[in-house]
């Protein structure tokens, strides 16, 4: 099978270009002007500390050889130690990482079950009111970052309305269900327990609906005139006038077709996904691993900037290998150029 | 003569006439949303150059304050009411609106230049190593979300504005060098190109002379486009405290001032989040009219 050298292939481009990320990151963090561990500790910390510090850091060995220390140590399963939590920073990403996912997760739900439908409709009442409609929308949708729609959703759902908690991932008092895959939703589904999957959804509506908008409105647009190209098509033309059932032929025959743009934009929205988390994280108080970025990045804690960046950069290919493979799947003509060369 | 005549008719001679510059805006003006877009964008410049001037009181911009003021909400007096140290929200707005223009063309004048001759030679040499090097090196500084290569690059320095602006100039120009990169690298197979080689042109020529031109279009919506984009990501930076530092009237601090006193003091928060909504719709619209003008000029 074809998809599985063609896998191996960005496989192991993945893994260069993340060595080259940790190359490019480890040295801006250690090579931008200012002393890492004086800006770590504060401008009056007694110059043994700073010193300690910087052994720690291996900040007095030459660039090269810290990066090999720390190549050394990210294969034996250890980021260096974080300057926050005082904890191995890998240790922090783990606890903190399924926070992040399930918030992504949830967002890209919204994305997928809101993009496609309202794409779909608008391309078929194209230049109708409702088209006109979703245009609309689809543009704020569009042109308003998402933290200000966290901030507008903070005020207008959370205090105004007071319908969502807007605060962490479970209400005060409720039990976090035992930790078997982190996300507290699927979590709390397979131990039975009701009452915190229904707590721990309402949490996550708001902050995943903000960070879902822009790409809900992105890919509707796209959808949208992909449709409208695809029914000018003549094969919707002789299915219609075979008597084809319309049901049949805009969920067999336009939607498959209709749905390869919108599905690689997705993979680049997941970019965008995953970057707004940083700040709706932190709007929302969620303590994932975007918020626990911040912090580190607010505190100049090296490690765990190198560490989250990393980790953001892998889950980013990693997502970006599975939107290849749907689109190859999609679209066999993609999967015969692979076969040709 | 007659030739040379109709060559110059069918715009081979002298590609670029006053004429094409009017059709150009016919097509743009066409559309009442571009004009919109343009309308905004001109509007935001101008409040912005001539904000000390326009503003009901340029001295709330920087460090003021006057507690016996402070929170008052929306009023004649103050349109968009007071913040917590009773300075007037809408001078901050527009004096905001500065900062974000600056960024935003400090950024792309930084950052477009090197990013499409980087373009440039990589599409030209196509599959030579200096292409595998520098798209290579793009790859890699693509693989991360740039919103987080931005704010981890940021946070190592010292937080203000100049740095902010450095740190997303040292991610942004892989975009540009990708956007050339493919164009430069289907251009170069065109017969024209060829024919230029055949004569002897130098390469310097051939790139800058031939296949420049052709990607202007493209380049220039991008411009308009990643406007909005510089200035979403400047907001986002100095709204978690990695960009501009107070008092400076960035639209992104005063978002994050805001928020802290969100449920019943709204409108420190929430005008500057419509400042920059208003912003990027412009620039979005106006890089849409542009994009449509420059789409049917090749077909």
């Amino acid at each position: 099978m074809r998809l599985t050298t063609y896998l191996a292939k960005r496989i192991g481009y993945t893994v260069f270009v993340l060595i080259g990320l940790s190359i490019l990151i480890f040295t801006l963090a250690r090579v931008l002007p200012g002393d890492p561990a004086r800006m770590a500790l504060s401008p009056r910390a007694p110059e043994w500390a700073i010193e300690r510090l910087r052994e720690q850091l291996r900040l007095n060995e030459p660039l090269p050889i810290q990066y090999l220390y720390w190549l050394r140590d990210a294969f034996s399963g250890s980021l260096g130690e974080s300057l926050v939590t005082r904890r191995d920073v890998l240790t922090d990403i783990t606890e903190f990482l399924p926070a992040t996912l399930e918030l992504l997760l949830f967002a890209l739900i919204f994305d997928v079950a809101l993009a496609i439908p309202i794409g779909m409709l608008a391309g078929r009442k194209a230049n109708t009111w409702v088209d006109n409609i979703v245009r609309g929308f689809a543009y704020i949708g569009v042109t308003i970052p998402a933290f200000v729609f966290a901030i507008i959703f903070l005020l207008v759902f959370g205090y105004v309305l007071q319908i969502a908690p807007t605060v962490g991932r479970l209400s005060p008092g409720v039990m976090s269900p035992p930790k078997i895959t982190g996300l507290i939703t699927i979590d709390s589904l397979i131990t039975g327990n009701f009452s915190t999957f229904v707590d721990a959804i309402s949490h996550l509506i708001l902050p995943s609906f903000a960070l879902a908008l822009g790409p809900i409105a992105q890919e509707a647009r796209i959808t949208r005139s992909s449709v409208v190209e695809n029914l000018n098509k003549d094969y919707i033309l002789a299915s219609i006038s075979h008597g084809l059932p319309e049901r049949r032929i805009i969920l067999k025959y336009l939607m498959r077709p209709s749905l390869i743009p919108t599905i690689s934009i997705m993979g680049l929205d997941i970019a965008s996904l995953m970057g707004w988390a940083f700040l709706v994280e932190s709007i929302f108080n969620w303590p994932g691993m975007s918020r626990y970025g911040i912090i580190a990045m607010l505190r100049k804690d090296l490690n765990a900037i190198v560490g989250v960046v990393m980790v953001t950069g892998l889950v980013f290919a990693i997502a970006n290998i599975i939107v290849d493979v749907i689109v190859s799947l999609l679209d066999p003509r993609i999967r015969m150029i692979e076969r040709a060369k | 003569m007659f030739l040379l005549e109709k060559l110059k008719d069918l715009g081979v001679l002298s590609p670029r006439k006053t004429e094409d510059y009017k059709k150009a805006w016919y097509k743009f003006s066409r559309n009442p949303f571009s004009v919109a877009g343009l309308v905004i964008v001109i509007v935001v410049v101008i409040l912005a150059i001539l904000a000390p001037y326009v503003t009901p009181y340029p001295h709330h911009a920087e460090f003021f304050v006057d507690f016996a003021n402070a929170n008052q909400p929306p009023s004649l007096a103050h349109l968009f009411g007071t913040d917590q140290f009773g300075r007037d929200v809408l001078t901050r707005v527009i004096f905001g609106f500065r900062y974000s223009l600056i960024m935003a063309a400090t950024i792309l004048v930084i950052v477009t230049p090197p990013g499409v001759i980087l373009g440039l030679i990589a599409g030209y040499y196509r599959d030579r190593w200096i292409d595998m090097v520098i798209m290579r090196i793009a790859d890699i500084f693509v693989a991360v979300p740039p919103l987080v290569l931005a704010l981890a690059i940021c946070s190592v320095l010292e937080p203000n504005l100049f740095n902010a602006m450095m740190a997303v100039s040292l991610m942004w120009w892989p975009w540009y060098t990708r956007l050339v990169y493919g164009m430069a690298s289907s251009l170069r197979m065109e017969p024209f190109i060829q024919a230029a080689e055949i004569i002897g042109a130098s390469k310097f020529h051939i790139m800058f002379k031939e296949i420049l031109p052709n990607c202007l279009g493209a380049i220039l919506t991008k411009v308009t486009l990643d406007a909005a984009w510089v200035i979403i990501l400047g907001s986002a930076l100095s709204f978690v405290g990695l960009g501009a530092q107070p008092p400076t009237p960035d639209l992104g601090t005063m978002l994050s001032d805001g928020a802290k006193y969100m449920p019943t003091v709204w409108w420190i928060t929430i005008f500057p989040a419509m400042a920059i909504a208003v912003i990027i719709l412009g620039f979005n619209l106006l890089g849409d009219g542009v994009r449509d003008v420059f789409a049917a000029e090749a077909h």
